[in-house]
């Protein structure tokens, strides 16, 4: 098989102004009574695209999901797939399937006539069906449970018996609800490659509802980031952590320290910040109006602790004070606290398996960053 | 001490239901067993022979000698008692289809309707409870009769010229059973449908299926269950129904429970009418284990 990285390398029609988008969601608004579940929402999605939806719980995503599949009608706004307005299709004409975030399994049939319910509605040959089945049973690994009822399986086997029914017609859409929530993390692993693997070989386009950055992170092209009804980034995972374009997106995509300041210069792709414990120095091509008040976001990792002040004038530099160790493994995250009583996090990777005379706590040390290393955030 | 203090009590509990039929249902089916293996006498009770402890032991073996199947035989005998039979269980049998076919579509309605309003439709559904079961039959004799409510309506806008004979037909027995045991059949679908998760047939439609087969794919399959304890409840006590053929059919009704009644009180025969609720027992109970087995079985396969 080929690596995947190749094609994906070199898969990004958002970027190219040519390319039709397959799925558009367009000033999509629904109310369910006064409450506004998705809020005049516009987004597109590539044909072959993975996507995910990212958020808190009581974002949208189910609805916009459910939308799409035609379970909910939106307020107001359209939606267009494949260059159609769907607004008139009924959902069992939709060429999008679901996985739903209850599984919503039919209780009365095993997990072979879960699987192939699909199928055979849409009159596929028994032969075929049996054995499209039996691939998709080894997808998920439950072949030998293929004569059990849903009510005789645990939480993750019923998981994946819905993901193998939603994926058994290979609709042009798969829509996926939580696919991998119930899954142990090793097997939840295994299932984010061999999804990806399958989306690349069957050339689908997959919505992704998840609450776990990291799963979002691996398995899709892009991440839209939603809160409040609103999608507030949409961008490649590297973008969404690397450049988040609000608090809210750096705070809720992995960790973050956000360092408070006020604009003291700006301009030609630079920006400096003072107040706090740091003068930030940073690379950025935000402009904010000076004297007023932005926040420099950055992640753990890129913050450097060391005993000695670096020797490097340019880089900003604050002292500090080692507050708590957390050893996880592969890194070791200090917290340290600033002279302002900020605590900021740092991590550093555990390259040697033992290190001499490591920090220990209550040590004086010096935490400093590059100019390029964080974003500049306004409010 | 509280384990054990619980043990007993969930032990307790156990036993309850099995007091109650051993008191209610298998001291006196054992009674009337008895009674159908005896044979008439002019005497008080008007059976023989009678059990009595001062007979002491040899007495009571005497007596047990004097039993006999004779009764069962003398039902095989008589084509009155099997036609008897045959007739409750059709209209029994019609009477449930029928009453399925109109609570179903009233118990689907009822687990459509908005959450709120459910409560008072079930207490709906149970107000007829509230009258005599016996003043609610007399009523639809005034309803079905030639002169009744019925019939004048329907001649006064014109559908008909002559006024319908429904009374003292068979027709009169089928609105009489399906009106009474309606709520029986409307109560265990309803409250199966109840329970039916909705995300189900969202799944069947977004697997392609028109609502009408996700429908009998996935809904009805799943109130099954309801579908059979409503029929059972409905059938059961129809076939030995009593009250209902006695005044909505005619004299030449047949029904099990009629010529039951005539056994027992015009003819006074007391052992023939306890065979005939023995075999009508039988009837009843013999299929309803048989269709139980066969669920347990399925279920077991299942696993
Ligand atoms: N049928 C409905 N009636 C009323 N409110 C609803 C309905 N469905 C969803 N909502 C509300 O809309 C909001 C968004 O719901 P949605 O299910 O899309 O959230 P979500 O982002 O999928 O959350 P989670 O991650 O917990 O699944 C929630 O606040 C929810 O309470
Ligand atoms: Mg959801």
């Amino acid at each position: 098989m080929k690596s995947l990285g190749n094609i994906r390398r070199s898969f990004a029609p958002w970027a190219d102004p040519q390319s039709k988008p397959f799925i558009s969601f367009r000033n999509i608004t629904k109310k369910f009574g006064d409450f506004t579940a998705v809020d005049n929402l516009t987004l597109d999605i590539y044909h072959r695209e993975f996507f995910a939806l990212l958020g808190a719980s009581g974002c949208g995503k189910s609805t916009l999901l459910r939308m799409l599949a035609g379970f909910e009608r939106p307020t107001s706004g359209e939606i267009i797939l494949d260059g159609q307005d769907i607004a008139a299709i009924p959902p069992y004409k939709r060429p999008v399937n679901m996985m739903f975030q209850s599984y919503a399994l039919f209780p009365h049939m095993t997990v072979e006539s879960n699987i192939g319910f699909g199928l055979r509605q849409d009159g596929m040959p028994k032969a075929e069906i049996a054995e499209r089945v039996q691939q998709m049973l080894k997808l998920v690994k439950l072949e030998q449970f293929a004569k059990r009822k849903p009510q005789q399986l645990s939480g993750g086997q019923r998981q994946r018996v819905a993901l193998a029914r939603s994926l058994a017609k290979r609709p042009k859409v798969l829509l996926l609800d939580e696919p991998l929530g119930a899954l142990d993390k090793k097997l939840r692993e295994e299932t984010q490659f061999e999804l990806m693997d399958l989306q690349q070989q069957l050339g689908l386009t997959f919505v992704v509802v998840t609450h776990d950055q990291e799963e979002a992170m691996t398995m899709a092209d892009r991440i839209a980031v939603m809160s409040h009804g609103k999608v507030v980034q949409v961008a490649t995972p590297a973008e969404i952590y690397e450049a988040p374009n609000s608090r809210f997106v750096a705070d809720f995509i992995g960790d973050v320290n956000i360092l408070e300041g006020s604009v003291k210069a700006a301009g030609n792709g630079r920006v400096e910040l003072s107040g706090g414990d740091f003068t930030v120095r940073a690379v950025s091509d935000a402009a904010p109006a000076i004297g007023t008040s932005a926040a420099f976001a950055i992640r753990p990792e890129k913050l450097k602790v060391s005993r000695t002040a670096p020797a490097d004038p340019a880089v900003n530099t604050s002292e500090g004070e080692i507050w708590d160790i957390a050893y996880l493994g592969d890194m070791t995250v200090f917290h340290v606290k600033l002279p302002s009583g900020k605590v900021v996090k740092t991590s550093m990777l555990n390259a040697q398996r033992e290190v001499e005379n490591p920090i220990g706590y209550d040590e004086k040390v010096w935490v400093s960053f590059a100019e390029t290393a964080g974003v500049v955030l306004r409010d | 001490m509280k384990a054990l203090g619980s043990s007993i009590f969930s032990r307790l509990v156990i036993i309850v239901p099995y007091v109650w039929l051993l008191l209610f249902f298998l001291i006196p089916f054992v009674i009337v067993f008895r009674i159908s293996l005896s044979t008439t006498a002019i005497a008080q009770p008007p059976y023989e022979p009678v059990f009595s402890l001062a007979d002491g032991l040899s007495g009571i073996i005497d007596n047990i000698r004097q039993l006999s199947f004779d009764n069962f035989v003398w039902l095989t005998e008589d084509a009155l008692y099997f036609n008897a039979y045959l007739s409750s269980i059709k209209i029994a049998g019609i009477s449930t289809l029928l009453t399925l076919l109109i609570a179903y579509p009233i118990a689907y309605g009822m687990a459509q309707a908005p959450r709120t309003w459910r409560p008072t439709l079930l207490m709906l559904v149970i107000l007829p409870f509230w009258t005599s079961f016996l003043i609610r039959v007399y009523a639809w004799i005034a309803i079905l009769k030639p002169e009744g409510l019925l019939n004048q309506s329907l001649l006064s806008i014109g559908v008909i010229s002559e006024p319908l004979i429904i009374l003292n037909t068979n027709w009169a027995i089928y609105i009489g059973i399906v009106y009474s045991y309606l709520p029986f059949m409307i109560l265990p679908i309803y409250s199966a449908l109840e329970k039916m998760d909705h995300s189900l047939i969202e799944a069947a439609q977004d697997l392609g299926c028109p609502p009408m087969t996700a429908f009998w794919k996935i809904t009805f399959p799943l109130s099954l269950a309801g579908v059979v304890a409503g029929c059972m409840l409905v059938f059961i006590p129809a076939v030995g129904e009593f009250v209902i053929p006695d005044l909505l059919g005619g004299s030449q009704t047949l029904m099990i429970g009629k010529t039951l009644w005539n056994e027992f009180n015009s003819n006074r025969d007391w052992p023939v009418s306890a065979a005939v609720a023995t075999v009508l027992l039988l009837i009843l109970v013999v299929p309803i284990v048989f269709f139980q087995n066969m669920q347990a079985k399925a279920d077991e396969k299942g696993r």
